[in-house]
């Protein structure tokens, strides 16, 4: 069995990943599967430390967590879906109307 | 009886608010008048009640305390809503619920058709609380409340007709000159709680008799004091308002500003007389100030043609010899004269006021004449109030301006007594002149056109009424030397007592065995000058272009000795030229303004830098959260 650090290192390199998804990605649904990415690395990080920690309530938030993001999915993509139909696109920097 | 005490102040403002509240709904407007006038009369049926309980009672415990709740308790002063009946407030009490009573009456006659009906008699009986609150309290702060209640009141009533511009500044000419006086009045009730720490009468003039005479605390109090009275009881400086507050409904002039409210300055002083007593310097100031009124008005009084205008200085200068009766230390004539110049002013008023309405509102003496014949009832009332206010035994005023003249003398000073009685002359000259400009000689107007009528029951009764009571007024106040039993003294005794034996102190007397003849002397005074306003106005008429000839006290007389016109040169445009020029143009508009704007357009700047950041870009704001997070968990590693 691997150790802890293990987990770690490849749910942080997730983590960057997604991060960096959400930073620097054009598209909404690439940056929207950038957010998942995100979560399932800090649910990997949960499931690690419950495992080499002897507690089950890391994996029981997990459970919440997914539930959460199926959720926000679903509203994610009808919110995406009625953007594009008002604005005919889906360019994360051509959506700037808050501009102060 | 006591507990009827509550329900004296209760019964007008159940009317206040009945006429108040609902007087709009009415379907017979007829019907505020009688609820105000029932509610008036109730609380005067009640005062006579408690009166005559008090009658069955030695003199030394006729005063009734009656607490109803507390109002302020701060720190260690204690001020509640009580009332204090005793033999000098129920004098007031029965003179305004009587006479209030009597004009309630009056007025449902004169102001009948008039669109502002419900909403004056919803004010008049507002005053007659008010003015109960003033009399009937027992510490200084709830004087102070019904004090400024009634100027609200007088406010009002003086704007009633608020369509004409000319009214609504004679309201706040009123209300302004009283707010002078008004601030008089507070700085006393500070010094008191200073000096005293409480403005309970009891415990204020109960610290004060143990105070020798003339400590400063006392002569400021007192001096502040009369500040207010001046303006309250319009006294030199501040008597400008009373003769343009003619311009409310006689009714109101009768009652607010000859009979009730104008008192209260006397009332104020006979009640703290013990502070007066023991400040000689202010009794001073009061008898200067008060045989100046005196004789200024009567002078103004001489040429005036508007009849109210003769009768609102001739109120000014009665009010004087009030004034001049409690600074010679003589606080229970000076009540008496309240009293009985209630009677015959509001009887005046009233019979003013008839006169007016039976000549479709003219005010002018020039254009009426020969109004005998046609208002009997009126005429004989007008005559019998003006005997009185000149001083012709024995109707009432006769008894009181020569207990007043006397003690001015005895306890005063010779040139007070002969500048009471000069004032005494011109006063029966000028009252007669208006009866014979009125009702004698030939008519001025369109008789056959607008014929004159007499004026209906409602409206003569009162009359009739206010006029038996200047006949028989007077004699509750005879003085030993006449045989009499000087009962009003005798019944003020142990409220007014102290403060004259204090006074008396600090006095000379003379004239022992002088009283008859002086009392000789200003009859004949008085006679003298009913028998000059003979002469002139009844055998032959003369008008005003005649009194021209006259010169200078003529245009004096008829222009008022251009006081107001001092005035607004030397304050009312000073004040203007202050508060537009520079606390409005400069103080305000620069620099307050100034301020406010200044700090907006300031924030408003900043903020027009600041707001750059927000770029609308959803990704800028992810990557400065993620910078954030970093810099924060780095500084939470490294350190």
């Amino acid at each position: 069995m691997s150790s802890l650090s293990n987990y770690l290192i490849v749910s942080a390199i997730l983590f960057m990943i997604g991060a960096s998804g959400v930073m620097f990605r054009k598209n909404v649904i690439v940056i929207f599967m950038c957010v998942e990415l995100m979560l399932n690395a800090v649910n990997l990080t949960l499931i690690a430390f419950s495992q080499f920690m002897g507690d089950q309530s890391g994996q029981i938030l997990v459970f919440f967590v997914m539930t959460v993001a199926a959720a926000e999915a679903a509203v994610g993509l009808a919110i995406v879906i009625s953007v594009y139909r008002n604005k005919e696109t889906v360019e994360i920097d051509k959506l700037n109307l808050l501009k102060g | 009886m006591s507990q009827l005490i509550p329900y004296i102040v209760a019964a007008p403002l159940v009317g206040f608010l009945i006429n108040g509240f609902f007087g709009g709904k009415y379907k017979n407007k007829a019907i505020a008048g009688w609820v105000a006038s029932m509610a008036v009369t109730a609380s005067f049926v009640m005062a006579i009640a408690v009166f005559s309980e008090m009658l069955s009672m030695p003199a030394e415990s006729r005063a009734i305390h009656y607490k109803l709740f507390d109002w302020l308790s701060v720190g260690k002063v204690n001020v509640g809503i009580s009332y204090l009946i005793d033999q000098l407030s129920i004098i007031f009490i029965l003179v305004i619920t009587g006479v209030g009573a009597l004009i309630h009456l009056y007025s449902t006659g004169y102001m009948k058709g008039d669109p502002g009906y419900t909403r004056f008699f919803t004010y008049l009986n507002l005053f007659i609380v008010m003015m109960l609150q003033l009399v009937m309290a027992d510490n200084y702060l709830l004087t102070f409340l019904g004090w400024e209640g009634v100027g609200l009141c007088s406010y009002l009533l003086i704007g009633f007709w608020f369509e004409e511009n000319k009214n609504n500044d004679a309201a706040k000419k009123a209300f302004i000159v009283n707010r002078i006086g008004d601030f008089g009045f507070l700085v006393a009730m500070g010094v008191m709680l200073v000096t005293f720490g409480s403005l309970n009468f009891s415990d204020v003039f109960g610290a004060a008799s143990g105070m020798g005479s003339g400590n400063t605390s006392i002569v400021i109090i007192t001096m502040m004091l009369f500040l207010g009275c001046t303006g309250k009881s319009a006294q030199i400086p501040l008597y400008v308002w009373l003769p343009d507050a003619m311009a409310g409904p006689t009714p109101v002039s009768a009652l607010i500003h000859a009979a009730t409210m104008v008192t209260s300055g006397i009332y104020l002083v006979a009640r703290s007389n013990i502070l007066f007593a023991l400040s000689p310097a202010t009794l001073t100031v009061i008898s200067i100030v008060a045989i100046c009124t005196a004789l200024l008005a009567a002078i103004i009084a001489l040429f005036q043609n508007d009849i109210k205008k003769v009768l609102a200085y001739s109120t000014v200068s009665q009010l004087g010899y009030m004034f001049l009766g409690l600074g010679v230390g003589a606080f229970g004539a000076g009540v008496f004269h309240v009293m009985t110049h209630a009677f015959f002013k509001a009887c005046l008023f009233l019979g003013s006021g008839a006169v007016i309405h039976a000549m479709h509102h003219e005010q002018d003496m020039q254009k009426m004449g020969g109004l005998k014949k046609y208002l009997p009832i009126t005429f004989a009332t007008f005559l019998i109030a003006t005997l009185a206010i000149a001083g012709i035994p024995p109707f009432a005023g006769f008894f009181s301006k020569d207990e007043i003249l006397w003690k001015a003398f005895s306890q005063g000073s010779t040139l007070l007594w002969v500048l009471g009685a000069f004032g005494a002359l011109m006063t029966a000259f000028y009252m007669f002149r208006a009866v014979y400009l009125t009702f004698y000689g030939k008519e001025r107007f369109d008789a056959a056109h607008h014929p004159p009528h007499e004026v209906v029951p409602a409206m003569w009764i009162p009359l009739v009424a206010l006029a038996a009571l200047s006949v028989l007024g007077g004699f509750l106040g005879v003085p030993k030397i006449l045989g009499g039993g000087e009962t009003i003294s005798q019944w003020l005794e142990p409220i007014v007592g102290k403060g004259e034996e204090i006074a008396a102190q600090s006095q000379i007397m003379q004239g022992e065995g002088m009283e008859i003849p002086l009392v000789i002397i200003s009859v004949v005074v008085a006679l003298v000058g009913i028998l000059m306003a003979t002469r002139y106005y009844k055998k032959r008429t003369t008008l005003a272009s005649q009194e021209q000839k006259l010169g200078t006290l003529y245009s004096l007389s008829a222009n008022k000795f251009y006081v107001d016109e001092i005035y607004d040169k030397t304050i009312v445009q000073p004040t203007y030229f202050l508060s537009n020029s520079i606390l409005y143009k400069i103080v305000d508009v620069k620099i307050i303004d100034g301020i406010i704007n200044g700090s907006a357009a300031g924030i408003g700047q900043i903020s027009g830098m600041i707001r750059k950041i927000q770029t609308g870009i959803v990704q800028n704001y992810a990557v400065m959260i993620v910078v954030g997070i970093l810099v924060l968990v780095s500084y939470v590693l490294i350190f």
